[in-house]
């Protein structure tokens, strides 16, 4: 067995020297922590900066942090960030202009007109410091993957995107349980750690307390393993790792038919659950925010008196009514257009456009809902009486 | 921004290029002719560019006419919204802000050799189609028939006034205008695009169909095109949606399966004929 793929043992301050070493190399290392009662991902520095002895309960339309009985670091499922916060920020400055020359007063046309030399001055694409992720979801790095395919994988890769997802280390983490609205064994995207990771770590509980094991996926993920004093785990520690990865993913109660709903949703465009979603969506965006693959953005121009322009580039989404705004009105004017574009375009066109579902069963956009609408939910009730493909003439 | 050497420029960054020409096509619609500090970037009839309009913000729009011998791209623009009133307000010597050419253009390189092309434009959608005609008309003798039907609301917003008149006149074309209405010093045809097509000659199995107009006005002559035979993997439509970045990466030009700005703006009619008629899409 070569020694990358080898699963160690970590020592009992393991985790903490990890933390200290990612550190010590120069990236921001972001983890999850516990605020505002939601457990949220934000710049740590130490374990005592995780969210040990906490968890979260979660439902359609409900999501409450509650203390386990243990210290597990890494005993919740998913918080309402994801990593897209960081690799495609919410806010980015594209460019801004600068007057090169003094605005001048010429008589051009009829009327005179400033007539001011331009200059676009493209905004940074490279963070501060490279980002570390500690406690990564196998579900959340299928959601990178799919990002990388949106941001990077055409003719034009975003520069400010690229820079950011190419400098990351991922520390990834095998889920110890599964939440409610976790639908990742149907996606084929968890609950196991198998790709895009630099370390992945698994926490067992001793007496209440966690122990890591502990894998590279990659040089940069070995470099820092080796590190760390460790020897390989024991074959009753892989053992309950199996289990435990088992357990979680035999817990799963809901599920999404991954590969018949592309055509489904296709072929039923009229049909009359979109008209019943619609009386119950409120298009607050809620469902896109939280989603850690939605990539939908819009640009916004502020210009000051001295005629200088800042575009800084804004999540947005399917659901606000100028997103399909061209001269004369919005194309999707109504919450039946506008959810039926949002869940055809993440299980079915995604497919068409990037080679892949846009849906990771994550499970967040059911949790975050405010009214709690369920996408698992909404496929299954067309599928129980689907219409077919309205072939209309002209 | 220094835009050459090894390094990649950053496609979501414009360059500054200068109002050369300004020309006032109809009431509404203006043409500009622009200067590049540098070498043009190479287009191809159908594409299109981001304009920034200083202070103002940013719009797609279709390149009118590729540089010729005196270097200057064309645009034209009609103003109904705020970006292009500003564009269309642009003077000679003033400068605004270029990403492009981005999108897939019309099919009238090898793919139009020996077969009958009709184009047919409606109101602005003549503008996309004008630098597919000047390059099938600088390849005439590899063409089959050559057809241009171009119908507006009325006669004064008819575009490029001077060429339509030559293109009436060049025996190597087909061409026909109508508007849907006008006042008794119309001497010309009266009526949708579509009452034309059957006066075209060209073989319906050799044709080669470039819409663009208005969406009503492309799916009925789509559909026309298609009841007298031609077929719908030869007829090719331009899609207009709102668009932010042009690079397939902000998800406002979605048409179903297609993001217009990168698998458009000319799409096949077979491919999108379903969605044509869904609402709201």
């Amino acid at each position: 067995m070569k020694k990358r793929e080898e699963v160690r043992t970590l020592p009992e301050d393991g985790l903490e020297r990890l933390i200290g070493l990612v550190r010590s190399r120069g990236y921001c290392l972001v983890g999850p922590t516990l605020r505002d009662g939601a457990i949220v991902y934000d710049e740590i520095s130490a374990v005592s900066d995780l969210p040990a002895g906490w968890t979260d309960e979660q439902e359609a339309g409900r999501y409450r942090v509650k203390a386990r009985e243990d210290a597990a670091a890494f005993g919740y499922n998913l918080g309402p960030h994801s990593w897209k916060r960081f690799l495609y920020p919410p806010r980015t400055q594209l460019w801004q202009t600068t007057p090169t020359g003094e605005a001048t007063l010429q008589p051009v046309g009829a009327a005179a007109r400033a007539v001011q030399e331009l200059d676009f001055i493209g905004g940074s694409t490279t963070p501060d410091r490279p980002f570390a992720f500690l406690g990564v979801r196998a579900c959340e790095l299928s959601a990178v993957a799919i990002q990388d395919r949106v941001l990077m994988g055409g003719a034009f890769p975003d520069p400010h995107y690229q820079s950011r997802r190419e400098s990351a280390l991922f520390i990834a983490v095998n889920c110890s349980q599964a939440a409610a609205t976790c639908f990742c064994v149907s996606m084929g995207t968890g609950p196991e750690v198998t790709g895009g990771f630099d370390i992945v770590l698994t926490e067992l509980l001793e007496d209440g307390s966690p122990a890591y094991l502990a894998r590279a996926g990659s040089a940069a993920g070995e470099s820092l393993l080796a590190q760390l004093e460790h020897g390989p785990a024991s074959p009753a520690e892989l053992d309950r790792s199996r289990v435990q990865l088992d357990q979680t993913a035999g817990s799963m109660r809901r599920e999404l038919a991954a590969d018949e709903v592309r055509g489904l949703l296709a072929a039923n465009l009229e049909h009359p659950r979109w008209d019943d979603v619609a009386s119950r969506c409120l298009a607050c965006t809620n469902c896109t925010m939280v989603c850690p693959t939605c990539f939908c953005s819009t640009v916004e121009d502020h210009t000051s008196l001295d005629g200088t322009a800042t575009r800084t580039r804004s999540w947005d989404s399917c659901f606000s009514l100028d997103f399909s705004y061209v001269h004369g009105g919005s194309v999707r004017a109504s919450t039946r257009a506008r959810y039926r574009q949002w869940l055809t375009h993440k299980l079915s066109t995604w497919h068409d456009q990037f080679d892949s579902s846009g849906c990771v069963g994550c499970g967040r956009c059911i949790a975050w809902c405010p009214v709690g609408i369920d996408l698992t939910e909404e496929v299954r009730a067309i599928a129980s009486e689907p219409g077919d493909r309205q072939e209309t003439t002209s | 921004m220094a835009a050459g050497g090894a390094q990649r420029p950053d496609p979501l960054v414009p360059i500054p290029v200068t109002v050369r020409r300004r020309r006032r096509e109809s009431p509404d619609t203006w043409s500009l002719q622009l200067e590049c500090a540098g070498p043009w970037p190479p287009s191809l009839p159908g594409q299109f560019n981001m304009l920034y309009a200083p202070g103002v913000g940013e719009a797609a729009i279709s390149i009118s006419g590729e540089p010729g011998r005196n270097g200057l791209l064309m645009h034209t623009i009609r103003s109904v919204g705020a970006v292009s009133r500003a564009l269309g307000d642009l003077r000679p010597g003033q400068q605004l802000g270029l990403r492009g050419p981005f999108g897939v253009g019309w099919p009238v390189g090898e793919e139009a050799e020996g077969r009958d092309v009709l184009l047919v434009a409606g109101g602005l959608g003549l503008a996309p189609l004008r630098p597919a005609l000047r390059a099938l008309l600088d390849r005439r003798r590899s063409l089959g028939a050559l057809a241009l039907v171009y119908g507006t609301r009325g006669p004064p917003d008819l575009l490029f006034r001077g060429e339509l008149a030559r293109w009436r006149r060049d025996r190597r074309l087909q061409c026909h205008v109508t508007v849907d209405q006008a006042g008794p010093e119309w001497q010309g045809e009266i009526g949708v695009v579509t009452r034309l097509l059957p006066r075209l000659v060209f073989r319906p199995g050799n044709a080669l169909a470039l819409l663009c107009g208005p969406e009503i006005m492309m799916r009925r002559t789509a559909a026309a095109l298609r009841d007298q035979g031609v077929p719908e993997s030869a007829i090719f439509l331009s899609m207009e949606r709102n668009m932010k970045c042009a690079l397939g990466q902000c998800g406002r030009c979605q048409f179903g399966p297609s993001l217009i700005c990168r698998d458009g703006p000319v799409l096949r009619y077979d491919q999108v004929r379903p969605l044509l008629v869904v609402r709201e899409i």
